[in-house]
């Protein structure tokens, strides 16, 4: 027995175990849906009997041991209507004791059947492949993640992505129902099917790191750290699976672009461009991180998307500014990525690069070539791009006119703020 | 937010280490490290070499005076460190608690690692330092 806990505590631990409890508790049941269920209510009772008796020495195996009892007790209430469960719950009861109070520190003892060191990379893995499953929702991926992986509650979910929590509660009982209906397995997805099934872990990860990155509403300070939250999910994946290329591509990507945050805000909050960020605020260790990640994930099959966009920002975390940076390179990389993952967006930032390389004029066509795109046709990207394109080569008119379209289209202040910014410039 | 746990033993302590099977020792702490890069939390961890191959450097005195290590007074020494990064204070307290080698005159102190966003930007020596960090890649 430790010093009693508050609530700060428990919520601690349980960030650094709940993967391990759902995922144990999954494997123990077969049943992701009740483990999550399972977990919820020994994270309830921590919530009760820790500040009381303080944290206890092993709180993975207290946690474990509860989510346990609770199953068995689950499937005994089953059992009256159903003899599957009495079986199931005869079967669960054996190898260790099943029924009384929980003791005050559970011994990890080899018979304790969920307390298996050698599976949980497995379990981890799995639970990762399952939250992420494309049956669900986007939201519902991101939202399930965050809750099993990130040990993140609810509140804390619906804090970070703007939304009501009674919203984050809803996407997880419908995705738990959806993995349900759709017979889902609790496992890591065979060989043939894993490659794709990794791109939606991949992407799950990208998208909480962007919602954490990204400048749109909501106040930083009340934000949980989403960006961070993200590497680590990342990290653990590379420690996972060291031999995806796209795994490491996406740490190195992660980790490069979270090394310009401290630079991307000038002293009142306002954001401050690449071309003005004061680089000697890069955080030089995160750019080394991102480096070997990248080195990583250039071994053996060449670099995915998650890679080629690391090495685009490998390219200016080494610059010493804008005008030294190698600009044909990122023009060379946005052509493969532009092959490898087509875009439109892909091809914006690759008339950017373009223009830093050959001239604004060569990159005015790339960009007048995309005028038809209906992926861009209601974004202000396109005309934002085009506004600084015209500016550069003198045709002020025209620039003024394609940033009043893009300041007509764009959704936030801080977009907002730099179009004002370039217009007032044009006066 | 980054923080460093500091590992702090005593006579005592180091005795203990001093009798330990030597792989049996590599093994546990390998161990918790495999835990800290499971969790996703580990930036960087060094160890040092015992302190009596060090030397102390005392300061109260003009000129500085030079002696064989460890400190004659002191208890604790400092025998390593671990670089977090995690959420919360109470995060990196929580894996302290799970330090692998415990027992009298153990102890982790637990400090924060303040950003480079703390210290006044437009002072010269900092702006120097930002120079020196970035052509070296220091930390």
């Amino acid at each position: 027995m430790t010093e009693p806990a508050g609530r700060e505590a428990v919520a601690a631990v349980w960030r650094i175990e709940s993967a391990r409890i759902v995922g144990a508790l999954a494997r123990y049941t077969g049943d992701f849906a009740l483990a999550e269920d399972l977990a919820q209510e020994a994270l309830a009772e921590a919530l009760v009997s820790w500040p009381r008796d303080g944290v206890p020495r092993h709180p993975a195996g207290w946690l474990l041991t509860v989510g346990r009892r609770r199953a068995i007790d689950t499937y005994r209430r089953r059992a009256t209507q159903d003899d599957r469960y009495a079986a199931i719950a005869r079967d669960l009861g054996e190898g260790g004791a099943a029924s009384g109070p929980v003791p005050a520190d559970p011994a990890r003892d080899a018979d304790d059947v969920l307390w298996d060191p050698d599976r949980i990379d497995d379990d981890t893995l799995a639970l990762m492949f399952v939250s992420c499953h494309p049956v669900l929702s986007r939201e519902a991926r991101v939202a399930l993640t965050l809750r099993v992986l990130g040990g993140l509650t609810s509140d804390e979910i619906a804090r970070a992505c703007l939304v009501p929590t009674a919203t984050v509660q809803a996407r997880i009982t419908r995705a738990k129902r959806t993995l349900g209906a759709a017979r889902v397995p609790f496992a890591v997805p065979p060989p043939a099917e894993r490659a794709q099934r990794l791109g939606s872990v991949l992407n799950v990860v990208y998208l909480i790191f962007t919602e954490g990155s990204s400048a749109s509403s909501g106040s930083a300070a009340i934000r949980f750290d989403l960006a961070g939250e993200a590497l680590r999910l990342a990290r653990i994946l590379a420690r996972l699976m060291p031999a995806e290329p796209e795994v490491s591509g996406l740490l190195a990507l992660l980790e490069l672009t979270a090394a310009r945050f401290p630079a991307r805000t000038g002293p009142d909050g306002e954001p401050v461009l690449l071309e003005q960020q004061d680089r000697r605020r890069w955080d030089r260790a995160a750019i080394r991180r991102g480096r070997a990640a990248l080195a990583r994930a250039g071994r053996g099959r060449g670099l995915g998307a998650y890679g080629l966009q690391a090495a685009i920002a490998e390219c200016h975390a080494v610059a010493e500014s804008v005008r030294a940076t190698d600009w044909p390179r990122i023009v060379l990389l946005y052509e493969a990525l532009g092959r490898l993952a087509p875009s439109p967006v892909v091809e914006l930032n690759r008339a950017v690069a373009v223009c830093m390389a050959d001239g604004p004029a060569a990159a005015l066509s790339i960009v007048d070539g995309l005028a038809a795109d209906p992926g861009l046709a209601t974004s202000h990207l396109l005309p934002s791009v085009r506004g600084e394109l015209l500016t550069r080569l003198g045709r002020t008119d025209e620039a003024r006119a394609a940033l009043r379209v893009a300041l007509q289209r764009s959704d936030n202040d801080r977009d907002r703020t730099v179009l004002s910014r370039k217009l007032r410039a044009l006066d | 937010m980054k923080y460093m746990l500091i590992m702090r033993a005593d006579d005592t302590a180091y005795a203990q280490m001093r009798e330990a099977d030597f792989a049996e020792m590599l093994e546990t702490v390998g161990r918790f490290n495999d835990e800290l890069i499971r969790a996703g939390v580990l930036l960087a961890a060094e160890g040092l070499a015992d302190a009596a191959e060090g030397v102390v450097v005392d300061h109260s005195s003009e000129p500085p005076l030079v002696t064989d290590g460890p400190y004659g007074e002191t208890k604790e020494l400092f025998g390593g460190f671990y670089l977090l990064n995690v959420a919360s204070i109470q995060e990196a307290v929580e894996w302290a608690k799970r330090m692998p080698i415990t027992g009298p005159g153990f102890k982790t102190e637990i400090r924060r690692v303040p950003t480079i966003d703390e210290f006044p930007q437009d002072n010269e020596w900092i702006k120097r330092e930002r120079a020196w960090r970035e052509s070296t890649g220091q930390l």
